[in-house]
């Protein structure tokens, strides 16, 4: 029921679009007109300006965003706002973004690493009780976990963890959704014959994970990957649960200068949105396409 | 599957069981042969059961447990400092039912859910279909309507909270052109739970287009041919074929929808400047803003779980709802 993938024709998903419409749509694919242009302009003026005017406020001074005419381009004050935005003592951003990256790579690495070993297993080796485990992780997704919040908060008490970022790493470090995918990819990309030659040379089923199997899952585990880091990078609840101001992530960073005093001062509060939000953007440049290609192939065979 | 049912002798070898013309290769290689036979024994039967136990693990002890844990929880008074101060039954419940807090946030979260959905699976449709034209450079719009989906949403909830400002946000100035006076945003119920329709709507309907252009790519042409030559206009070709073939992938997406915004939390708590009681009022307090405030600001963890199950149990009959209605509406067609 949820996205799930297709291998690509081998790497035509992420090059061109072009081409990948050619053979499909001679006749029935409808022309452009240049109203398609204004809505779609339109709909990308739309998602573009509210990250455009965090850009513009971030690098002015902090009347700026009372100003009328309201300013459309950026000014010069970015590095004085970052200056100001990291000696903030409470707001703690320096460790909120240490924090952030470290627990969303290692949460990145550690769901690829899991979720494809369980998908692995779940596809393509055979053993009791397998389509059970498969069905089993399907009804997990549906499992609104969240709501498990309070018992939850206080397990962390018991071992430990409270206010510590393990707490926001160990509970997520495989989620239902990445064995699921990865499952669904292994099934399609991966030929059996591949595995029982590397059995033939006498390969360990761990061995034949790592050298042929995860090279193979490359294309599903980057948008894993990506998927994860970007779903950590945002966790809000369960961080402002269980972590402290003095010990933050960068959205509880966010959030304390939304909270304090300085929550007039827009232009440190936009420039904190802005370093919370450059990490994705980048991310997002890199990996864009592929994610696309991704979104786009699950979705039909939902 | 041979490949699983292979005994595991080095290939090179010859077989341990082969007739007794056993070469003369040394008592070492053949307990080497012994035990490597063995660990490929171990290996074949016990591995699959290793790489699965870290996921069913992790779920049993961080997702599962604090779930069903909820339930014992919500019938105990049950408080951070004074630990469980004993069973209370379905008191804990019948408050929830006299609460007019709890009333409040479910039919916030409710409405929110409503006027934000709508629209946005209404525009992701037109979008998909306008993105499905034969456009230049449909990656870079692609990736455009995308933009939104992977930006940090207290930050942007924050950008969003400025513009939804009464006196400085530039919403209210746009407005003002047309000659309508400042609106209070925060101040309202409406207003504000239009506020966060529109932050949701923004983040998540160039998400829901993408998926439905792929779903639209996949439904076959000449459908369309034959019903353009039986004469149907666009608009009919595509309330008759498109709408009916994309029903999987719209059923597929309210429920996903569902999921998310029945816990909706971060927009409406940045939106409210870090507050969990949603306004003066509670005009725009969440469910679980209000299992927030009960559980981890008031410490009271029984009466927070017992919201919590509430909710749980509401998305999961929301959930199936949605399912049954959806495909009864296409299926009447």
């Amino acid at each position: 029921m949820t996205t799930t993938l297709t291998p690509p024709p081998a790497q035509r998903a992420g090059r061109a679009a072009k081409p990948a419409k050619a053979p499909k749509g001679e006749t029935g694919v409808r022309e452009a007109t240049p109203l398609t242009y204004i809505g779609l302009s339109l709909a990308l003026l739309f998602s573009a300006f509210p990250l455009w005017w965090m850009f513009v406020i971030a690098s002015r001074d902090s009347a700026a965003a009372a100003a009328r005419p309201p300013f459309l381009l950026p000014g010069g004050n970015f590095l004085a706002n970052m200056e100001r935005l990291f000696a903030n003592s409470s707001a703690n951003f320096t460790l909120g973004l240490i924090n952030s990256a470290l627990s969303s790579t290692i949460l990145a690495f550690s769901v690829v690493f899991f979720s494809s070993l369980a998908g692995f297993a779940l596809a393509k080796l055979k053993f009791r009780g397998r389509d059970a485990a498969a069905v089993g992780v399907v009804i997990t997704m549906a499992v609104p976990v969240q709501m498990g919040i309070i018992p939850l908060l206080m397990l962390m008490g018991w071992l430990g963890w409270r206010g510590d970022i393990t707490a926001i790493i160990v509970p997520f470090m495989v989620s239902g959704f990445g064995v699921f995918l990865m499952r669904q990819y292994c099934v399609q990309a991966i030929p059996d014959e591949l595995l029982e030659a590397a059995r033939m040379d006498g390969c360990s089923t761990f061995r034949i994970y790592w050298s042929v199997v995860l090279p193979a899952l490359r294309p599903a585990a980057v948008v894993l990957g990506l998927l994860t880091f970007m779903t950590q990078w945002n966790e809000f609840v369960w961080a402002l649960a269980v972590l402290t101001p003095s010990n933050p992530t960068v959205q509880l960073a966010i959030n304390q200068l939304n909270e304090s005093a300085f929550s007039r001062d827009f232009s440190l509060m936009f420039t904190g949105s802005v370093v919370a939000t450059l990490p994705l953007l980048i991310l997002f440049f890199v990996l864009g396409r592929q994610l696309i290609g991704r979104i786009m192939e699950g979705a039909i065979k939902s | 599957m041979t490949l699983l049912r292979r005994g595991g002798a080095p290939p090179s070898g010859p077989e341990p069981s082969g007739p007794g013309s056993r070469p003369p290769v040394g008592a070492d290689q053949e307990r080497l042969e012994r035990r490597q036979t063995r660990f490929n024994h171990f290996d074949l039967k016990v591995s699959p059961y290793l790489f699965i136990s870290p996921f069913f693990l992790l779920f049993a002890v961080f997702g599962l447990f604090p779930l069903l844990y909820t339930v014992w929880v919500s019938l105990h008074d049950w408080t951070l400092l004074g630990g469980n101060q004993g069973f209370v039954g379905i008191a804990n419940y019948v408050k929830l039912v006299q609460d007019g807090k709890f009333w409040n946030a479910l039919y916030n979260t409710l409405g929110i859910f409503a006027i934000a959905t709508v629209p946005q699976l209404l525009l992701a449709l037109l979008l998909a279909d306008t993105l499905s034209r034969r456009i230049r450079a449909a990656n870079f719009w692609r990736m455009g309507l995308l933009l939104p989906y992977l930006t940090s949403v207290a930050a942007v909830a924050i950008v969003f909270s400025q513009l939804f400002g009464t006196q400085f946000g530039l919403i209210n100035y746009g407005l003002g052109f047309f000659g309508i006076d400042p609106v209070n945003w925060k101040g309202g119920t409406y207003t504000s739970w239009a506020a966060i329709a529109v932050m949701v709507d923004w983040r998540w309907t160039g998400y829901n287009a993408l998926i439905y252009l792929a779903a639209m790519q996949a439904v076959p042409k000449d459908l369309y041919e034959a019903a353009s030559i039986d004469g149907a206009s666009r608009m009919r070709q595509f309330w008759q074929i498109t709408i009916p073939m994309l029903r999987p992938t719209i059923i597929f997406t309210v429920i996903i929808s569902t999921i998310g915004q029945m816990q909706l939390f971060t927009e409406p708590v940045i939106f409210n400047g870090g507050g969990m009681s949603g306004g003066t009022s509670g005009q725009s307090q969440t469910v679980m803003m209000l299992i927030f405030e009960e559980a981890f600001r008031f410490n009271n963890y029984g009466y927070g779980s017992a919201i919590a199950w509430t909710l749980f149990v509401l998305i999961v009959l929301f959930g199936l709802v949605n399912t049954l209605l959806s495909s009864r509406i296409k299926g009447a067609q």
